[in-house]
């Protein structure tokens, strides 16, 4: 299938685009990597009159220490993040992730900004970026905020952007030295979207644990309790069905095989940060 | 063997355009004035159709199926006794009988612009109810998916050995029921067709993305009341094609209808949606089966039903029947039998028309022996490969005729699977097993045995009824005025490298090299009548034809030659591309440089017929070559994510003498990893309201690299008796055995708890739900 005729713009900095959304109306959109948005138009589940391109904006591709995070911008690609073009403070973590992606020519297109403002539940970023504590930086035509991602993805690609409204980049926060962290998924296939995925986070020094698991059609959930018992008492959190018991009860919409997948998940990636 | 002929493993002479990028396809065609055509597809599995609104604004673009004046449905027809027929109709009419099935045909300057068109159609639907379950849809009493049929059965074929005597008797009893999934076959390049009107040769021109040209010529012809010669079908490069494109699609019949009636040249690209959803469909097979065994496992009979889900309609030209009669002809397999009873049922449903794929039926009655093969050694406590060998055809039978009548031409079937039993190294398999693995997994080690009977002709198509039978084939050699050779054949190669063995016969005949020899196909104007690429049967039947010729044009250079050299004609030989007489020698290049340009020095009796050869050919018995394989694969099980990996895969195949190695090397890669996907990802599943659920490569997992194991191929060579040079079909037997080997595997690592696996693919689902229902207690269940 072909896509519908639309608009196509090239925003050169961010006003322009920002200008340009706000021209097009309630139909207009933005397009970063097209990695997502791509397929969706070409089968015409996305009919646009406008799309505004912002993927050559200067300002959505810097990468920038602001003291105690990293703030990544939107149109950073994921490749760039595999490839550690940008200094971030994060042991590691997002390279790693960010080579797990798709494939290298998905990576090569595909931005965190644009993998966020989908909010696909599959998706490796969101819950990834959930795990670290991160947050999201959106701006207006006359304003600039920062919101916590776990309020900001609202549902299963539903998030709180308004139109009008763009993604600038994520602030995430720096890992200490001491950092710990696990990621697993279950993928059918390397590179395919994940059935089910963990990302855990033990960072004793700045007193995090997070324990982030997918939630299949809905959006990741930090399983807190369980981090706790691990922050407590490390690996033992592993026995007794505790994690078994963790994702039945965040995640009661599974099924049994399905939440018998997430349990060996959460507990492969935990299984993982403890022996980091 | 000269250095390129039979047996050289010459790099692919078609390989260098392919990968620069400068292949021709059909969506690579441009002409001045072309147009896109779209299809507005039903949403709807069953339903009536009531009205078809078009706004006047476009009603010159879009066509339903009352304005295609003078097109016939599609209407295959097995001479199989009770056959019903379908009529399968290029758009809608009347009803829609799957989700997908084309209703409206929409044409403008480019195919954005033709699915807006399609956007402005509205069709009124009554909604009827769907049958999705070929099980279901068999019983008295369902819905009718044709109106006028008194049940939903296409046809049903029965073997009536006698085997109750057996059943009360028979010490082992094992009974078992498979499903082989509905799925698709994914060729890079889809479905396309370009057609227009050509004034000048008075034809109709249609460029089409086929395995068999002259066949849709024959069926267009039919279908549209155009005689064949102003019908002119060429199939260009052709992306992968796997019996999909063997098949009159009713979108070729809708396209080559417009170019008639407009003149200009018109064109539909499938993209990978209508690929998925509403063409290749494939695969779809249930099985009941009861095998009677003695105590050691030697098995006495088989008493087998088999289900095809065949969908809404016959295709054609190889009919509803087919796939069921070749599984219940097949389900035996290599194996020696003393009773044999097979019903089979070919059932309509509303799903796609199922389309012969790879491997044909044999895919699922290997699945459905070679894992009762395991379930009986398992019931009698011993090792499955053993039983194999002790069960299969032995070596001093052949020619060996089995239950079924298969003949059996040449080959070791035991040794077969004795040297996968080596190269697998199944004794460190199982000390592995007892040692366990430090990661949890659970090791496994299957086995799975076929034959594939290959190039079967006249006889065994007749016996199956379908409306085009094939009978002797025909090649021309033409040697041209510098001396090289052109070659003509009716077949087409679309990934078999056709242009390159055929080359090889060549230079094996006639002594040029391939690089001497250009191998023409795919143009009913440039070739012999061929019903085409099929049935692995194009280096029997072409390459065989080639030989001919290539002998009758060897002894009229040799004449040539001979008077050249001023020596008696059995005097001279042909070899390394020159006639060699006694006293000297004279290339070819001189030979037809006299024959062409310089006739005055030819003998006075030379040849009329001069340096073009068009020979026939078809192997005496024409029953078929039996190309024959044992593969076995080793697997890791994750019981916790029900995840498959294969360690280690073995291929021990032989198809007689091999042109080339390399190429058949190739075939068995790539054959084995479609039997891979078949095993382990693809499925093509739909919901209870007929709707499919994987309609992108998203939901519709094929294989990879990095789902591809290292294969490690080891060759014997039987040749046939039967054939040219020994030769047996070698393009679909891979596909065949991987899914009976990989879940056989997997059921060898599940052993121990107590569960098998009976369906493909082996998802993780499936596997974790097995493992779910497992009894408590791990013991092998028999």
């Amino acid at each position: 299938m072909k896509a519908v005729a639309f608009d196509y713009v090239v925003a050169k900095r961010l006003d322009d685009a920002l200008s340009a959304l706000a021209e097009g109306g309630e139909e207009s959109r933005i397009i970063a990597g097209g990695q997502s948005l791509g397929p969706m138009l070409n089968l015409r589940l996305a009919t646009p009159s406008l799309l505004v391109d912002i993927r050559r904006i200067v300002e959505l591709q810097r990468v920038e220490d602001t003291g105690n995070a990293t703030f990544i911008g939107a149109a950073v690609t994921h490749a760039a993040i595999e490839d550690g073009l940008h200094p971030i403070s994060d042991r590691g973590i997002l390279g790693s992730v960010a080579r797990g992606i798709a494939y290298r020519s998905v990576r090569n297109r595909g931005t965190i900004g644009g993998s966020v403002a989908h909010a696909d539940p599959a998706a490796d970023w969101v819950l990834t970026l959930m795990a670290l504590g991160a947050s999201v930086v959106v701006k207006t035509r006359t304003s600039r905020h920062q919101a916590d991602l776990r309020g900001f993805v609202r549902g299963a690609f539903s998030t709180a952007l308004a139109h009008g409204e763009i993604i600038e980049g994520v602030v995430v926060p720096k890992v200490s030295a001491a950092a710990r962290w696990g990621y697993y998924k279950s993928c059918r296939k390397p590179g395919e979207y994940a059935d089910a995925m963990a990302a855990v986070l033990i960072d004793p020094d700045r007193r995090v644990c997070r324990i982030a698991a997918s939630a299949v059609s809905r959006p990741p959930v930090l399983l807190e309790e369980l981090a706790t018992v691990l922050a407590e008492s490390g690996a033992a959190v592993l026995e007794r069905g505790a994690v078994a018991d963790a994702v039945s009860r965040a995640l009661p919409h599974l099924d049994a095989i399905e939440a018998r997948v997430h349990a060996a998940v959460v507990g492969r990636a935990i299984r993982q940060a403890v022996a980091s | 063997m000269s250095k390129t002929g039979i047996g050289a493993s010459v790099l692919r002479k078609e390989d260098a355009r392919y990968l620069h990028g400068r292949g021709r396809f059909v969506g690579d065609i441009q002409m001045p004035g072309l147009q896109d055509v779209a299809f507005l597809r039903s949403p709807a599995a069953h339903a009536r159709i009531h009205n078809i609104r078009i706004p006047e604004t476009c009603a010159s673009a879009i066509f339903r199926a009352e304005d295609l004046a003078g097109v016939k449905p599609i209407r295959a027809v097995s001479a199989i006794p009770g056959f019903k027929v379908s009529d399968y109709p290029a758009l809608a009419t009347g009803k829609v009988r799957f989700v997908g099935e084309p209703i409206v045909m929409a044409v403008a300057r480019s195919r954005a612009l033709a699915e807006d068109l399609v956007q402005q159609v509205a069709v009124e639907f009554e909604q009827l109810p769907p049958l999705t379950d070929a099980l279901a849809a068999r019983q008295p009493g369902a819905a009718l998916v044709h109106d006028h049929w008194a049940d939903n059965v296409f046809m049903t074929t029965a073997i009536n050995g006698n085997i109750d005597d057996l059943a009360k008797t028979a010490p082992v009893v094992v009974t078992r029921e498979y499903r082989m999934n509905r799925q698709n076959m994914a060729p890079l390049e889809g479905k396309a067709v370009l057609a227009y009107w050509d004034d000048r040769a008075d034809q109709l021109v249609v460029y089409t993305s086929t395995q068999s040209p002259h066949m849709i010529r024959a069926g267009l012809s039919e279908f549209l009341g155009l005689d064949q010669r102003q019908i002119r079908v060429i199939a260009p490069d052709v992306g992968g094609a796997f019996g999909y494109k063997v098949i009159l699609q009713p979108e070729e019949l809708c396209v080559a209808w417009l170019a008639l009636k407009r003149r200009h040249p018109v064109r539909w690209i499938e993209d990978r949606r209508e690929n998925l959803t509403a063409g290749a469909n494939t695969r779809q097979h249930h099985y009941r089966v009861t095998a009677y065994a003695d105590e050691r496992g030697r098995l006495l009979g088989l008493d087998a039903e088999i289900t095809v889900d065949i969908g809404a309609y016959s295709v054609w030209p190889f009919t509803a029947g087919l796939e069921g009669a070749m599984a219940g002809g097949n389900l035996p397999g290599p194996y020696r039998l003393e009773a044999y009873r097979c019903k089979t049922y070919s059932v309509a449903t509303n799903k796609p028309p199922f389309v012969p794929y790879r491997g044909v039926a044999r895919p699922g009655v290997c699945f459905a022996i070679e894992l009762t093969i395991d379930a009986v050694a398992r019931a009698v406590g011993r090792e499955p490969a053993e039983l194999r060998i002790e069960n299969l055809v032995p070596p001093e039978a052949m020619p060996f005729t089995n239950i079924a009548g298969k003949k059996f031409d040449s080959g070791d079937y035991p040794n077969s699977v004795r040297l996968a039993m080596q190269h697998i190294d199944l004794a460190g398999v199982r000390a592995r097993q007892t040692r366990g693995e430090p990661d949890g997994r659970l090791i496994g080690v299957g086995f799975g045995m076929y034959t594939e009977q290959t190039a079967h002709g006249t006889g065994v198509f007749a016996q199956w009824g379908t409306p085009i039978i094939p009978g002797f084939e025909q090649a021309t050699v033409r040697l041209t005025p510098d001396g090289g050779a052109e070659v003509r054949i009716g077949c087409h190669s679309h990934g078999q490298g056709m242009e390159t063995s055929m080359a090889q016969i060549v230079s094996e005949e006639l002594g040029l090299t391939p690089a001497e020899v250009s191998v023409l196909h795919g143009d009913t104007a440039l070739t012999p009548f061929s019903t085409g690429t099929y049935a692995s049967r194009c280096i029997v039947m072409d390459g065989g034809a080639v030989t001919e010729s290539c002998a009758v044009l060897a002894k009229r250079l040799a004449k040539i030659g001979a008077h050249l050299l001023q020596c008696r004609v059995d005097e001279v030989r042909l070899e390394g591309g020159r006639v060699k007489g006694p006293r000297g020698d004279v290339s070819m290049r001189e030979i037809a440089h006299v024959w062409y340009r310089r006739p005055e020095q030819l003998p006075a009796d030379v040849d009329p017929a001069g340096l073009e050869v068009t020979a026939g050919y078809k192997p005496k018995v024409d029953t078929g070559a039996f190309t024959y394989a044992t593969h076995a694969a080793v697997v890791a099980v994750d019981p916790e994510l029900g995840h498959v990996e294969i360690l280690d895969y073995v291929i021990i195949e032989d198809c007689g003498v091999m042109v080339n190695p390399m190429i058949v090397d190739g075939q068995a890669y790539g054959g084995t990893t479609q039997g891979i996907g078949t095993a382990l990802y693809e499925e093509s599943p739909y919901d209870s309201s007929g709707q499919p659920l994987a309609s992108t490569l998203a939901d519709y997992l094929l294989p990879g690299a990095t789902e591809a194991p290292s294969y490690r191929i080891h060759h014997t060579e039987t040749p046939s008796p039967h054939t040219h040079h020994g030769v047996k079909g070698v393009g679909e037997g891979s596909a065949i055995a991987p899914p009976a080997t990989v879940v056989n595997a997997i059921n060898d690592a599940l052993k121990p708890l107590g569960v098998e696996i009976a369906e493909t693919p082996a998802t993780p689902r499936r596997i974790l739900a097995a493992l779910s229902a497992a009894p408590k207690t791990g013991r092998a269940a028999a």
